[in-house]
């Protein structure tokens, strides 16, 4: 990258600065820092409706390595490489970037993508003191901005993501209809709840044979025929998402499937009698080891939540089904007698290890051998 | 976990060899750990005596014994063991786990293979069973035919169409492989391999594909990580370990690589492996496309690196999943809190680049490809890629200063030689990014990505924008920081803007004291395995110019008794390897123990030394002024120790303590007096001690004169500057010019150094500790072979057992002498010529030596402890003269390598090439030996004897061997002379020609050829002592060693070597070799 490129700065709530060089889009962007130990993925990461509000801080330090692949979608419009139509973090703050990039389905760098889609970034920052600092003080809010001789920002007028309704924001604004891709015997069909659905959770449903109804968030799902019901991942604070939490409780009194993924743990062990609360500074990466609970079978998973469970409030109908073997935390619940369970890591990877792919042919078993 | 495990039966790699070096020590030292942290006894059985595994309190039992299918049955026998560890001692160590469990012997004593079961082993080893198991699972592998004849292996060529690969089953590090073309290179390239293997496989070339591989760990539960996985900088077609190697992969994208990743867990749970496991991928560079290239069912150089590159102790942990543990069920080694079911995160990269040696041989290949030649490797550590690349650029410890700026190649051909890899390969990447060659081209022409390319072509832009200015005061201060964080040296910033204006020294001085005043300065931080994810209370530590704060903010406030730091050995290269990395361990271990905060910096991902178990804290980082320096202002030091670490070190003596850092041990000054020739001359002439004759000479009418005073032959050492020629003996003035010929010149500035070559003479190793001059222990040994042959190549007797009395007095005195003299304080070694109890002085050295670990060991008194402590100020007392008197002997042999370096004359020479070495133990010198030879894989199998013995003399020396060859039932084939004079004294023997000698004349008709019979293996030995120095006889011999070499069959070239050989040989012809552990002599 050419040394001559501007000077930005990242501005820390807390008072700390990190100065890089400026790439993607020139201007300001604000959010909640966040930092992601991912060695690869940025393109996924970066359209994953689930940062949306915030500031990608990635540990890893070189990125931009592959370039970025073509936009387009196949023709239901899924996304064939990116987790949704656009970028959603605010902005993103790295190592060392490669302009240069090599892949053979790359169409154009990450600087220009990031250009296209107005999202400022920074590089030359030291990614992993970045890391450790929010690790130490917590996720917090952030500017970046080119550095100016002028006064300094007052991040007071910051507004927290945590405090904005972020799905509403993300989320489909009407019902969008996908069909199954392969063929089973018995048609079936899986009504996805969209808190900011990744695409590669769609491909996983319509690659396996399901139709798939997409509704928006706040959408009654109670209303409409449906096989199984699917509660997606999404950005933000689960309590904003009250109304969803009303129509699962409803849902809830039936006995078809209902499988959720991240955001959608956190709405169902809320629908469940749980409380969810901030971590300090959350899960994002692809090395986050879980553990089904009592047994001896251990996963390597993707992850990208703020926001955790607290297990020990479900309902005595629920139990906590997967562990996070590195702090505890919760990781997945389900019911004990009702084909009702969810995970807080992402099966469905993209980006991140492929481990725990199964648990879309299990609940989708489940909606199959329902009559 | 077994609980009914009670004693464990390790199997070592044996001697350092290519494609199997110190990454076994390191994974043997680490299952050892884990093995006796669960209370279980272990025995290890390793005949490489300079390794850390084999050292006091690794193992309960050691056995200095070859790792062969006998020797274990016996020791099994001996120790009943209730398990048997395979996969940590190299394809040495699996291959005799294999034969084990086919002979039944497993089974009969009821030892237990821990970790992956044998049947795994063999269907990754055995190409035929590896493709139809992975068939099983739809995951593909090269399309590859089993050809058990060179007319199969062209059947299958005409199927598969060229280009084509050539593999031998059962090989390590590749051996025996090949890329052919044509029908013709098929042919030459099967006959290699059919002599080490029944059976070769025939492929389809995927050259050009990116080679990915990954480390996976299973557990007995099925739960599966990939702890790293790296990408192949050299794309296929150059041997994995013959490529730089960067981790983590860097031009994969997120499907790609959770694509290559989840495919590698699913061939790990076909297979069924429980421990560690390397798979490697040929990736389509323009598709989704792969083959699985092949599976290594055990603990690898890559996964040594692996380990080093993570954190994540792959051994260690291996070890305990062997004991049926799960991985849920152990700690993350770093954290100390999180499990070790995990997958590292990096927050760095990592670059491995291969060390090679070729310099050494004569007549060898430098081609690199499907086999592998290099010696050794080095890691180095970055926040970008440029900065791990120049600085590993550095490491590998060739004279270079970085990627950009080296002296220029002598290439004739650019795309050529960009085409056909050498070892030199990425110094012409260089050379033509630097004459402006296009990425493209370059790409076109390497198959190196481009991603690579262009970060390469950064560093040479950054390079030329240095060279713009003329000062550095000049420089603007970005370029400056831009050209540390790529990972420029100040010393080649300093060549860049000074252009050899000045003392470099200085000027290196000046540019780091401006860059510190400008505050660009290297941070420290951590290899944590988490990316910072988690707190973590490591010591593992790298700088780099890419951050701004330091993790040692992070790190608690020492408590101890102030830093003393030891510098590593560096890259394994010939004349440097796994000894020192157990002197450098050896120093830590009593560093600690008192009281000091031991600082390690060293980068080889081999060792032992850079396992940050081993030392409170860990630098794995360049051995350099600048760094060591960087280091010493960070940690300040009571002292440094630069005397365990070979001869990098002790380079960085003198420049370190003039530059006000405290020098453990013998002064600076006197380490100067020691290497440099001048100075050590006179003192050596000072204090009434003999040495051979010898001139620096600067022109040849000086080297004619110091010729016409002392006489041929002589022994030449051209400065390395020259052309990186051999040191060499020179008969004739011929032999003179020839071997000065490939000098560019001899002149003022690069001077010849020549002394007198005293034939016939004994040589002998003086290993010694002193403190403040006054000698602490000593130990003599002596070489089998006559001076000439490198005590590197030497077998070594220890202690020496043919020496006059007077003679070891003489010996003694001199030492006591010239350690009182340099005053010195730690390690020594002096190296003397002996003929007639006259004593010559050739070399001292004031570190350790090569040989330290294999006398401490074989004395059971550990010199470098001992050392370390007169080093420390602890005033040691001396050790008791009974302490030296030994009922028992040692024996060290070198390990060569030739057969993986084509067309190298196995010959030995007063310059180093074997590439490791053996120590055994025996009551007798002939047990020892016979036990240190059938280590080296130099025992013979059969009875037939091809014999050339040489000159008169050496004729004369081999006759009684000879007679007992003839005795003992041998059958003997001699060439003309030795034929001639072996019946002449009534031994019977048979007649084979020479190579040059035609059968067609009437009174050679019918003879056999000497070669025709190495090619049939219808010789078990071929003993070819060099005669005479003229081309002819040269190339004969040459012919005749090369082709023993390439078809397996055990080499002497060494009349003394030899007929001790054969002594040994026929005195344990009927009565098995004795074992006993190494406490029970």
């Amino acid at each position: 990258m050419n040394i001559q490129s501007d000077t930005a700065v990242l501005r820390l709530a807390n008072g700390s600065e990190y100065r890089g060089k400026a790439f993607g889009y020139r201007g300001n962007a604000e959010g909640e820092a966040v930092f992601s130990t991912a060695m690869v993925g940025y393109p996924e990461s970066l359209t994953d409706p689930s940062y949306a509000g915030q500031i990608l801080c990635v540990s890893y330090p070189l990125v931009g390595n592959y370039g970025v692949p073509a936009p387009g979608a196949d023709a239901q419009g899924i996304s064939l490489h990116f987790e949704s139509e656009r970028i959603w973090a605010r902005a993103l703050v790295i190592g060392d970037y490669t302009d240069e990039y090599s892949h053979w389905d790359a169409v154009e760098s990450l600087d220009s993508w990031l250009n296209e889609q107005h999202i400022p970034a920074i590089w030359g920052v030291d990614t992993r003191a970045l890391t450790q600092e929010l690790r130490q003080q917590g996720s917090m809010l952030a500017r970046i901005e080119p550095l100016t001789d002028g006064a300094r920002a007052d991040m007071q007028i910051v507004v927290h993501p945590d405090t904005e309704n972020l799905i509403a924001q993300v989320s489909c604004r009407d019902i969008i209809r996908y069909s199954a891709i392969a063929q089973t015997g018995v048609k079936k069909t899986i009504c996805v709840v969209d808190c900011g659905v990744k695409h590669n959770i769609l491909r996983c449903f319509v690659q396996r044979g399901v139709d798939v109804i997409r509704v928006p968030w706040d959408y009654d799902f109670n209303t409409i025929a449906w096989d199984g019901l699917f509660v997606s991942n999404g950005p933000g604070n689960p309590a904003m998402a009250d109304v969803t939490v009303q129509h699962l409780r409803q849902a809830m009194q039936g006995d078809k499937p209902i499988f959720g993924i991240c955001m959608g743990n956190q709405l169902m062990a809320r629908a469940a009698g749980a409380e969810t609360y901030k971590l300090k500074y959350g899960h994002r990466s692809h090395n986050q080891p879980v553990r089904m609970i009592g047994t001896n079978r251990c996963y390597i998973t993707s992850q990208n939540h703020g926001f955790a469970v607290d297990d020990r409030q479900l309902n005595s109908d629920w139990e906590p089904w997967f562990v996070n073997m590195n702090d505890g935390t919760n990781e997945g619940i389900r019911h004990k007698s009702k084909p009702f369970c969810s995970v807080q890591f992402h099966p469905e990877a993209s980006s991140g290890p492929t481990d725990t792919g199964f648990l879309f042919d299990e609940f989708l078993q489940k909606v199959m051998n329902k009559r | 976990m077994r609980h009914d495990i009670h004693t464990v039966l390790l199997l070592g790699s044996g001697a350092l060899k290519i494609g199997q070096a110190g990454e076994f020590d390191y994974s043997g030292s680490q299952a050892l750990k884990a093995m006796r942290e669960e209370g279980i006894r272990t025995v290890l059985i390793n005949p490489n005596i300079a390794t850390v595994q084999t050292s006091e309190g690794v193992a309960d039992k050691v056995y200095f014994l070859p790792v062969t299918p006998d020797t274990v049955e016996r020791v099994i026998e001996r120790e009943h063991p209730d398990g048997i560890l395979l996969s940590f001692g190299g394809q040495t160590a699996l291959n005799c786990g294999v034969e084990l469990y086919r002979k039944g012997i497993l089974q009969r004593y009821g030892v237990r293979v821990l970790g992956t079961p044998v049947e795994t082993i063999m269907d990754t080893e055995d190409r035929e069973l590896f493709v139809r198991r992975l068939d099983e699972i739809d995951v593909l592998t090269i399309r590859s035919y089993p050809a058990s004849s060179i007319d199969e292996a062209k059947q299958a060529a005409e199927d598969l169409g060229y280009p084509l690969i050539v593999r031998a089953a059962y090989a390590l590090g590749g051996l025996g492989s090949g890329f052919v073309d044509n029908d013709e290179e098929l042919t030459e390239v099967c006959e290699k391999a059919f002599a080490f293997a029944p059976q070769v496989l025939v492929e389809k070339s995927l050259r050009g594909w990116k080679e990915i591989e990954y480390e996976v760990m299973r557990d007995r539960y099925d739960n599966c990580i990939t702890v790293c996985n790296m990408e192949n900088f050299d794309p296929l077609g150059i041997h994995t370990g013959e490529s730089i190697v960067v981790a983590p992969s860097q031009t994969l994208s997120n499907s790609d690589f959770h694509f290559l990743r989840e495919l590698a867990i699913r061939i790990v749970r076909h297979l069924g492996i429980v421990g560690e496991c390397n798979v490697q991928f040929a990736y389509d560079p323009d598709s989704t496309d792969y083959r699985v290239i092949e599976v290594n069912a055990r603990l690898s150089r890559s996964s040594a690196l692996a380990s080093k590159a993570t954190g994540y102790p792959l051994a260690f942990v291996a070890a305990k999943l062997g004991l049926g543990y799960g991985l849920f069920e152990l700690k993350n080694s770093v954290t100390k809190t999180t499990p070790a079911f995990f997958e590292p995160a990096l927050d760095y990269v990592v670059c491995k680049i291969p060390r090679w040696d070729l310099n050494k041989f004569q007549h060898v290949s430098r081609k690199i490809g499907s086999s592998m030649k290099s010696v050794g490797e080095v890691m180095s550590i970055g926040r970008t890629f440029e900065e791990a690349m120049q600085k590993g650029l550095r490491m590998i410890g060739q004279g270079a200063v970085g990627f950009a700026g080296n002296k220029p190649l002598p290439v004739e051909d650019i795309r050529q030689a960009l085409s056909e890899p050498t070892d030199t390969r990425i110094f012409v990447v260089a050379q033509a990014l630097e004459l402006g060659m296009s990425v493209d081209e370059i790409y076109s022409l390497t198959r190196i990505d481009r991603w690579f390319l262009n970060k390469l072509r950064g560093i040479v832009e950054t390079d030329q924008a240095l060279c713009a200015y003329n000062s550095i005061e000049s420089l603007p201060v970005d370029l400056l920081r831009l050209a540390k964080r790529q990972g420029f040296s100040d010393e080649r910033i300093q060549q860049a803007l000074y252009k050899g204006q000045g003392e470099a020294l200085a000027n290196e001085l000046k540019v780091r004291a401006y860059r510190q005043q400008a505050g660009i300065v290297p941070y420290v931080k951590q290899i944590d395995t988490l990316a910072a994810e988690f707190p973590a209370q490591t010591n593992y530590l790298y700088l780099t110019y890419n951050g701004s704060k330091s993790d040692l903010d992070e790190m608690p406030a020492a408590k101890d008794q102030g830093a003393v730091i030891v510098l590593g050995s560096g890259a394994y290269r010939i004349g440097s390897s796994v000894e020192f990395d157990w002197c450098s361990v050896m120093a830590m271990q009593e560093i600690r123990a008192h009281g000091y905060r031991g600082v390690m910096i060293n980068y080889n991902p081999e060792t032992v030394s850079t396992d940050y178990d081993q030392c409170d804290r860990l630098y794995f980082d360049e051995l350099t002024l600048e760094r060591v320096l960087d280091i010493c202002e960070l940690e300040h030091p009571t002292g440094v120790v630069v005397s365990v670490g070979g001869q990098i070190p002790n380079n960085l003596a003198l420049p370190l303590h003039r530059l006000g850092i405290r020098i453990l041990g013998t002064s600076a000054e006197n380490i100067d007096r020691a290497e440099d020739r001048h100075k050590f001359s006179s003192i050596v002439d000072a204090l009434g001690i003999d040495q051979p004759e010898w001139a620096e000479v600067t022109s040849m009418a000086d080297l004619d004169a110091f010729v016409a005073r002392v006489g041929f032959p002589i022994l030449v050492r051209p400065s390395y500057v020259l052309s990186g020629a051999a040191m060499n003996v020179c008969h004739t003035r011929a032999n003179l010019e020839r071997c000065l010929s490939m000098a560019a010149e001899v002149s003022q500035e690069h001077p010849v150094v020549v002394s007198r070559f005293i034939t016939r003479c004994k040589e002998i190793e003086f290993d010694a500790v002193a403190d403040h001059g006054q000698l602490l222990a000593s130990a003599i040994s002596e070489h089998i072979e006559f001076a000439g042959v490198h005590s590197g190549d030497a077998t070594i007797v220890f202690p020496a057992q043919r020496l006059y009395v007077e003679t070891v007095r003489r010996i003694k005195r001199i030492a006591a002498r010239i350690a009182a003299e340099l005053d010195i304080t730690g390690p020594f070694n002096i190296q003397f010529l002996a003929k007639e109890n006259q004593i010559k002085v050739i070399e001292c050295n004031l570190r350790a030596s090569r040989s330290f670990p294999f006398v401490s060991k074989v004395l059971k008194i550990n010199l470098i402890r001992l050392a370390t402590q007169a080093m420390l100020g602890m005033k040691p007392a001396p050790l008791q003269e009974k302490a030296f008197d030994l009922d028992y002997v040692g024996v060290k042999s070198a390990q060569f390598s030739f057969a993986r370096l084509e067309n190298a004359d196995p010959m030995l020479r007063v310059d180093m090439c074997s590439t490791g070495e053996v120590g055994c133990l025996g009551n007798s010198v002939d047990e020892a030996l016979m036990k240190s030879i059938l280590s080296v894989g130099q025992g013979i199998s059969g009875k037939r004897v091809l014999l050339s013995t040489g000159d008169p003399i050496e004729k004369a020396e081999m006759l009684e061997a000879c007679r007992l060859l003839a005795r003992n039932g041998y059958e003997l084939y001699a060439t003309g002379g030795t034929y001639k004079y072996l019946v002449e004294n009534d031994i019977p023997c048979r007649r084979v020609l020479w190579p040059s000698e035609s059968s067609e004349t009437w009174e050679l008709k019918d003879l056999p050829g000497a070669l025709e019979m190495i090619h049939r293996r219808e010789v078990d030995l071929v003993i070819n002592i060099p005669k005479n120095f003229s081309e002819g006889e040269l190339t004969n011999g040459y012919r005749i060693r090369r082709a023993a070499i390439d078809c397996n069959i055990p080499l002497y070239t060494n009349a003394r070597l030899a007929t001790a050989f054969i002594r040994a040989l026929c005195a344990f012809a009927d009565t098995p070799l004795p074992l006993k552990g190494w406490d029970e002599y």
